[in-house]
């Protein structure tokens, strides 16, 4: 593991272990109870490999009842629990604590109710994210929030993660389609938050729990909205001489109003490897390619196809491609779809990142990329969803070059922090984990952070819940109740009052 | 402070602070909590009287934070301070073809105000929405980023101004609906949408509430895109006027979008809904009207009282007199026709096919009632002063889950139930909590959600 600094392990915690997992196995018979290191070993991390940590016992418990035993019992022995769905958290959300409980969820793995009169689907929080979809498919529905790990990645998990995709700008992240939970607080205590309607009518708790990275609760049952399949969709690859033409596409077709479905770019490099990999055939004489899909009846894709390709002419796109069939719609994502392991084939490893950036940056953002990719004498590719601004540069290294790690790391970090600088974000949809927990104060200072640790300390005062996670620094509750106020200090001579 | 305001404060009662800019609102509610007082957190008033009836020794009026900040249409971002009026924003985006897509509802005629009153902030902490709830999300779902004050005095952000963005919690959306009780928005940064070139609606009539249900999940169910789907029994359709002509119930399903799709979608939506009852149709003009008049809940709307929302620094023309009506009865606005003769409103989301159970136990008692959100937002008029939350809140419980919010309602009505949905024991503790972080001193709005809170 490169710098990244844990809490350190209670050492009465580690000394009391096989006491700790008696308990367990009283509460969760059987084979959830996992304690031998060779059993452990899958879980030891998540999709960041680079971090690797044993948990002191992996507990994989089948009822919401026995997920309240389990965290009323690490709540009362003051024992760290780190929450995990299939373990593919791109930043590190589901590293294991030594001295911590690594919680796994894969055992709710039931679809418990399929409403298509109200849209709505009532999942355990260990259903992959693909497998709504699934079931739902035969009457023409789906889920929409589509994270490239779909096949794998549970609905728990994208709760815990604000999940996205490549349709977010039209569909919105998994916050807005998310319609209720049900979760076990540390106390464990069990509460519901929303249900099959809309909105909570007051405090929006359900909104603060999407997205908290498993520091609030644990999520033992999910609601969520599905949606009708699009009748068609249909989309135009378009390549360009520069990435700011293609930039130039991407703010036009939004200009004239229209919200594609999906709407990616990718750079020559990653244009090269797509093709290099499975043969898309993709325009390799491109500095930039755009994929434009739109979605929905097919009087309007039709029309709107051909408005996007008026837009692309007019600003010198060197290829315009629209597909006239579902196969060759196929096709044309198969490329993209491909971007990972297709770098994969000509990097031993590579890191992803996961900055947003408002649209117009893109230029300058890339050109400083090249820069930066030029000193670390690493290479680095960009795909990007165009349409909302998250970038996901793949910065190649070999790990078994001593120091290139770190070399990448450092890297990826001042990649994130020219996200910042040009007004955008950390993290689009891999969340902040331990991965970039380091830089989250080059967004926030010391009381933005503070007032979001003061929601961690209501649902979590003694930070037991995954930490080492999120915050750089872990404050006492204690210490962020206290309220700083000279008395008797007044009044405000300069408001104006009636 | 300029001469004006200056002027214009001393001409009014002592019980109304407002703060210039964010340094400000900080400064105040560091005061407030240090000695003790309490600050009711307001716009303009347009919504004062939302919500549980407070009494505070001030209110926080941030209707001098205005201005939009920021707007980049092709980056579909806007930044406006919390003061400014959510009209301005719109007619601002409108002059780029744009919208706030979740449809923000205007409580003003509901609530006896002029329309057009409200303002950002307060539109996040009302979370609002419109006919457009079921596709395009609420408040919530286009809040990108806030600054805001909690009640420590301290100033804040949260999230930023891209769309995609998960860089620690949500608090834009965990704050939304919060009413003023945790922190004082200073400036929201929201996500804005290209408008639909045009709209038709289309109309089925004669259906009971089961029937345009049933409907209605079939229309938003189709690939047709349907942006807005409610039902107006045929004792509500009288009191909007685009469809009071029908002269019996009114099922109606948007259509909004590019002219050769909504052609299409009309032409399949028909033949998929032929059989359920005769169509008729609505203009772009008609549809506009219609929908406008059914976000704002017009068939309840109450006479207009008061001038109270005039009464804003540098702004009081409306003279003194109002200004004292403050001084006597700080909240809740008083409602037209004295109290406990105003009909009480009622607003109850719940699962759509379940609306029309809710609309049944109303219509028992005596009640009215219309269906927005394809039948889930149930809007209920009920006569007579007794609490109602006996009869509806049971009957929301009895759908499987939901929420009913008192909205409108003379003073000892409202003083006797609770106003918003109640919360479980856990929760209710779990909420008292995160207060006690935000807002230790119970500066912010103390009661107006929840007593003792």
């Amino acid at each position: 593991m490169s710098g990244l600094v844990m809490p350190a392990p209670k050492a009465d915690v580690l000394a009391r272990r096989s006491e700790i997992v008696a308990a367990l196995r009283e509460i969760v018979p059987g084979e959830g109870v996992i304690d031998t290191e060779t059993e452990m070993r899958p879980f030891e991390s998540d999709g960041v490999t680079a971090y690797r940590q044993l948990p002191l016992v992996v507990v994989l418990p089948s009822t919401t009842q026995q997920v309240s035993q389990v965290l009323a019992y690490a709540n009362a022995n003051a024992i760290p629990v780190v929450p995990r769905g299939a373990g593919t958290s791109l930043s590190g959300g589901a590293l294991p604590l030594a001295d911590g409980i690594l919680l796994g969820m894969g055992k709710f793995n039931r679809i418990l109710d399929i409403d298509f009169e109200n849209r709505t689907v009532i999942a355990q929080p260990g259903v992959t994210n693909l497998g709504i979809t699934t079931a739902v498919a035969d009457h023409g529905f789906y889920y929409a929030p589509d994270p490239s790990s779909q096949i794998a990645c549970t609905i728990g998990g994208n709760v815990g993660e604000n999940s996205g995709g490549v349709h977010c700008l039209k569909y919105g992240l998994t916050t807005n389609n998310v319609l209720g939970v049900e979760m076990v607080l540390i106390t464990g205590e069990i509460i519901r938050l929303g249900g099959k309607h809309l909105d909570s009518g007051g405090l929006d708790l359900l909104g603060l729990i999407v997205g908290s990275e498993g520091l609030l609760g644990v999520v033992t049952e999910v609601t969520v909205r599905i949606l009708k399949k699009p009748e068609t969709a249909r989309a135009v690859l378009l390549g360009f001489p520069s990435s700011e033409a293609a930039g130039a596409c991407v703010a036009a077709i939004i200009a004239a109003g229209i919200i594609p479905g999906g709407m990616e770019m990718m750079d020559r490099m990653m244009v090269h490897a797509a093709e290099a990999f499975l043969g898309a055939g993709y325009p390799l004489d491109v500095e930039a390619l755009l994929i434009v899909e739109l979605d929905g009846p097919e009087a309007e894709v039709n029309h709107l196809i051909e408005r996007v390709a008026e837009i692309g002419n007019g600003l010198g796109c060197m290829t315009l491609r629209a597909s006239t069939s579902e196969a060759e719609r196929v096709a044309f994502w198969a490329g993209r779809k491909a971007a990972f392991p297709a770098v994969g084939r000509i990097s031993p490893d590579y890191l992803c990142m996961d900055g947003t950036i408002p649209r117009k940056a893109l230029p300058l953002v890339l050109s400083r990329m090249e820069a930066m990719s030029v000193k670390y004498g690493l290479r680095c590719g960009n795909v990007f969803h165009a349409g909302d601004g998250n970038l996901h540069p793949l910065i190649c290294y070999d790990a078994n070059k001593p120091g290139e790690l770190d070399k990448a790391e450092a890297f990826g970090a001042d990649i994130l922090l020219l996200c910042v600088e040009v007004g955008g974000v950390l993290t689009g949809e891999h969340g902040v984990g331990v991965e970039k927990r380091d830089l989250m104060p080059s967004m926030f200072n010391e009381v933005d952070l503070a007032h979001q640790q003061r929601l961690k300390c209501a649902f979590d005062p003694e930070a037991l819940l995954n930490p080492g996670k999120v915050f750089p620094v872990l404050h006492r509750c204690a210490e962020l109740g206290r309220m700083h106020v000279s008395a008797g200090q007044l009044p405000f001579p300069d408001i104006p009052r009636f | 402070m300029s001469a004006a305001t200056r002027a214009a404060s001393a001409a009014i009662s002592g019980d109304r602070l407002c703060p210039r800019d964010e340094a400000d609102v900080a400064e105040t509610v560091r005061w407030a909590a240090s000695e003790g007082r309490t600050l009711d957190v307001a716009g303009r008033r347009s919504k004062a009287a939302l919500g549980r009836a407070i009494q505070t020794d001030f209110t926080l009026e941030l209707a001098a934070l205005t201005g939009v900040t920021l707007y980049e249409p092709e980056e579909l971002v806007l930044s406006a301070r919390a003061g400014t009026p959510v009209a301005e924003i719109e007619a601002l985006v409108a002059g780029a073809n744009q919208m706030m897509a979740f449809e923000p509802m205007d409580f003003g005629p509901l609530l006896g105000q002029p329309p057009g009153e409200g303002t950002l902030g307060g539109l996040l902490a009302c979370n609002l929405a419109g006919p457009r709830r079921p596709s395009a999300g609420a408040a919530r779902d286009h809040a990108l980023g806030i600054r805001a004050v909690s009640g420590r005095g301290e100033a804040f952000k949260a999230g930023g101004r891209v769309v995609k963005n998960v860089t620690g919690y949500d608090l834009p959306r965990g704050l939304a609906g919060s009413h003023g009780t945790f922190a004082a928005f200073t400036e929201i940064t929201i996500k804005v949408l290209p408008r639909p070139e045009t709209v038709e609606t289309l109309l089925i009539l004669g259906l009971d509430d089961d029937a345009a249900a049933s409907a209605m999940s079939a229309a938003v169910g189709s690939y047709y895109d349907v942006s807005g789907a409610a039902h107006l029994p045929a004792d509500v359709v009288s009191r909007l006027p685009a469809v009071a002509g029908a002269g019996r119930s009114v099922t109606a399903l948007r259509l909004e979008g590019v002219q050769p799709s909504i052609l299409h979608r009309r032409g399949k939506l028909e033949a998929l809904l032929r059989a359920r009852g005769e169509l008729a149709f609505l203009d772009a003009d008609a549809s506009r009207a219609f929908w406008r008049a059914l976000r704002d809940v017009e068939p309840f709307a109450a006479p207009l009282v008061s001038p109270l929302v005039s009464l804003r620094a540098g702004e009081v023309g409306a003279g003194s007199a109002a200004g004292e009506a403050i001084a006597a009865s700080p909240s809740p606005v008083p409602l037209p026709g004295g109290e406990g003769e105003v009909a009480a409103i009622w607003r109850v989301s719940v699962a759509p096919m379940a609306g029309a159970r809710i609309g049944a136990a109303v219509r028992a008692v005596g009640g009215r009632c219309f269906y927005d959100w394809s039948g889930g937002l149930v809007w209920i008029e009920m006569p007579g002063i007794e609490p109602h939350a006996p009869l509806i809140r049971p009957a929301v419980s009895a759908t499987g889950g939901g929420h009913a919010t008192l909205i409108r309602a003379g003073a000892p009505v409202r003083a006797a139930q609770e106003v918003f949905q109640p919360l479980d024991a856990v929760t209710g503790a779990l909420v008292k909590r995160m207060k006690s972080g935000f807002d230790p001193a119970g500066v912010l709005s103390p009661g107006r959600m929840y007593a003792g809170m």
